[in-house]
């Protein structure tokens, strides 16, 4: 991790008391921040309140750490839990000295005794725009108050009964906690409650967002490649070698099982990609004529349809755009390797992201981003890999990365994180850029990860985690 | 093989002169009377085509034995030959980085396989094209596709039968060598040969 501090952009604030893992801020800017407010433009702050309940501790982390890597608050974090004391109140009981604890425990008997508890005033000082505090009600309910630090008052509350830590479900359902936190403060949707698939030794892994709690997920003797979320979250395909053939399959999240696609397993098929409306799977053939996208019905396990008919060019690669109007892809029908686009059905070919011909470097594996406005690729600069993303109405490409080797870049639900595979740090591992503030950190410290696919925001009814 | 029908051809003359020589030919009855020579002479005469056939008897065996070691020894000559055909068969050709075009120094390599491949008409094959690391993962299935059918169009074009030859790509998945050098990475741009069937013995072109 020592490593990984020095590529930070965005100094941020002192590292907690309990480590987080994996934690990509800065240590340049050590120390609390007293006496600085908000200021517009300025991301707002947010703390995460101790408190004495160390069960909660792990909730708290884990929180404290999505909220940090929504890249939308600046995080701040109390040098440790015995240093700040709240003298404004009287504790009302002998464990709720603190702050947090003080709220807990009030919120246990109604939430509104909790507000009066906490010292806005020197949450402020500290730069907090938001407090966030944890606790527990009878019952196994774990209370969540949203304190609006500024306006002196509690912002929202909510409760949720949250599996035991040893349960596969238990980090998934704490996530979702604190897409509540971001929905409740900032009113957007947060990418906590998300996975991430990867190939490792050609089998598929998924990965909490944050980087924890790695599952394998296709456990075949057969090499792996190319996984892709359905939109729903509850299901994915990938590819398999089968004596040379590429054979795709869809499985299911929950269940584990998988069926293959129909009309698949005697050719070289590859790179599969759902369309939105969750029952055409699109994906690339390689056959002696070249390679080609086709579709493939899974509803209904039918209905091959060739949507490119390359000749002497290669097309694969397809990414469909949200309203599933438009398939972007990858085509070598100009030489290079460049990305095209075309209706769903196959009609109306043209050149997406525009190159200089003899000029611009070869480029790859698009993905398109949820919001429909963008879509990312790699391309060569120079004798290696750079991530672009190009701006769907305007057509312009912009260069988003330059260290190292940087591919396969796939987005997040919320289409400005982005994760992709990088060599930056000595060896190919994952990484994750905010694109909207240039920070980026390793999601993954384990080599050899590649072919990453960002899933879409996992709800309460997706089924539980891969 | 004209060598090695010649043994066995020799083989079979011996064996056969060897049988023609054994007891096919009986003595002509001696016009004796009957006497105490004669009685003599017989049992002698008798006692030499006991050892006579005893005799001919060994050489067949020792006849027998020199053919079957002569064919042993051809077929092992043939298996020597149906190795090196393999070997010559198995010959990888090479590519430049993110072509698939047959490089002139490979022609020759490819030549020799469409002699092969006609001289052993049941002879089938798989060719996987493979690429190196620096590509983009999932377009080297599709290059590594292309360098396959262009050793498939090559042979073709050469007169074997398309159906004889099966194509696959394992992209950048397989390489041969995994160091991260261009020597590993010239090594891993390649197109390998496999037999899929009627490849037990192989002629020699």
């Amino acid at each position: 991790m020592t490593r990984t501090l020095a590529l930070v952009l965005v100094p941020l604030s002192v590292l907690p008391s309990f480590r987080l893992s994996a934690q990509d801020t800065s240590a340049i800017d050590r120390g609390v921040r007293i006496g600085i407010v908000y200021r517009p433009g300025v991301r707002p702050g947010v703390v995460v309140l101790p408190g004495r309940a160390q069960a909660l501790d792990s909730i708290r982390a884990i929180i404290a750490r999505d909220l940090d890597y929504s890249d939308r608050f600046e995080l701040i974090t109390l040098p440790s839990g015995d240093s700040i004391r709240v003298t404004a109140a009287p504790p009302p009981s002998a464990t709720a000295g603190r702050p947090g604890a003080a709220t807990g425990k009030a919120t246990g008997a109604g939430g509104g005794a909790a507000a009066t508890s906490l010292n806005y005033p020197l949450y402020q000082a500290l730069g907090a725009d938001f407090a966030v505090a944890i606790a527990t009600a009878p019952v196994d309910t774990t209370v969540v108050t949203v304190h609006d630090v500024a306006a002196g008052g509690i912002r929202r509350e909510f409760r949720a009964r949250l599996p035991v830590l040893k349960d596969p479900g238990f980090r998934l359902a704490v996530h979702r906690l604190a897409d509540r936190v971001l929905e409740a403060t900032l009113g957007v949707a947060g990418i906590a409650a998300t996975r991430v698939l990867l190939v490792r030794d050609g089998k598929v892994y998924g990965v909490d967002q944050d980087g924890a709690d790695v599952r394998l997920v296709s456990s075949s003797d057969h090499q792996a490649m190319s996984p892709a979320w359905a939109p729903d979250g509850r299901r994915f395909a990938y590819m398999e070698f089968w004596e040379g053939h590429g054979r795709l399959f869809v499985q299911d999240v929950a269940t584990g099982k998988r069926v293959g696609a129909a009309t698949t397993g005697q050719a070289l098929d590859f790179t599969p990609a759902f369309a939105p409306d969750e029952k055409t799977l699109a994906f690339s053939r390689a056959t002696e004529e070249g390679t080609d996208i086709y579709t493939v019905n899974l509803k209904d396990n039918c209905c091959l349809q060739r949507l490119t008919v390359g000749r002497f060019s290669d097309n694969l690669s397809p990414t469909y755009s949200p309203d599933g109007q438009r398939i972007a892809f990858v085509s070598t029908r100009a030489g290079l390797p460049q990305i095209y686009v075309m209706a769903a059905d196959g009609t109306d070919q043209q050149l997406f992201a525009p190159f200089d011909y003899g000029v611009t470097g070869a480029s790859y594996a698009p993905d398109w981003s949820p919001d429909g406005q963008s879509v990312a690729f790699h391309r060569d600069v120079g004798g290696t890999y750079q991530v672009f993303v190009l701006d769907v109405r305007t057509r312009a490409v912009r260069q988003l990365t330059s260290v190292g080797r940087n591919e396969d870049p796939t987005w997040a639900p919320d289409s400005r994180h982005m994760a992709f595979v990088s060599d930056r740090a000595g060896y190919r591992q994952l990484w994750i850029v905010d694109v909207e503030t240039g920070r980026i950190r390793a999601l993954l410290t384990s080599s050899g990860v590649r072919l990453p696919a960002w899933s879409p925001r996992l709800t309460e009814t997706t089924a539980s985690t891969p | 093989m004209k060598r090695f029908e010649l043994l066995v051809l020799g083989g079979l003359v011996a064996a056969a002169v060897a049988a023609c020589g054994g007891g096919a030919k009986p003595e002509p009855p001696a016009p004796q009377g009957p006497n105490a020579d004669s009685i003599a002479e017989a049992e002698r005469k008798r006692q030499d085509s006991i050892e006579r056939a005893q005799r001919e008897a060994r050489e067949r065996e020792e006849a027998e034995r020199v053919a079957r070691q002569r064919a042993a020894d051809s077929l092992a000559a043939m298996g020597r030959t149906s190795e090196a055909v393999k070997t010559l068969l198995g010959t990888m050709t090479h590519f430049d980085f993110d072509k698939s075009n047959i490089r002139p120094e490979d022609i020759a390599v490819l030549d020799q396989k469409v002699a092969i491949l006609q001289a052993n008409p049941n002879l089938r094959i798989r060719v996987a094209g493979n690429c190196d690391e620096r590509g983009s993962d999932e377009y080297n299935l599709a290059l590594g596709n292309r360098r396959a059918t262009s050793a498939k169009q090559y042979l073709v074009s050469h007169g074997v039968d398309g159906g004889r030859i099966e194509t696959v790509s394992y992209g950048e998945e397989r390489p041969l060598d995994p160091s991260h050098n261009e020597e590993a990475w010239a090594k891993n741009r390649n197109d390998q040969f496999e037999i899929v069937s009627g490849g037990d013995v192989l002629k020699q072109p």
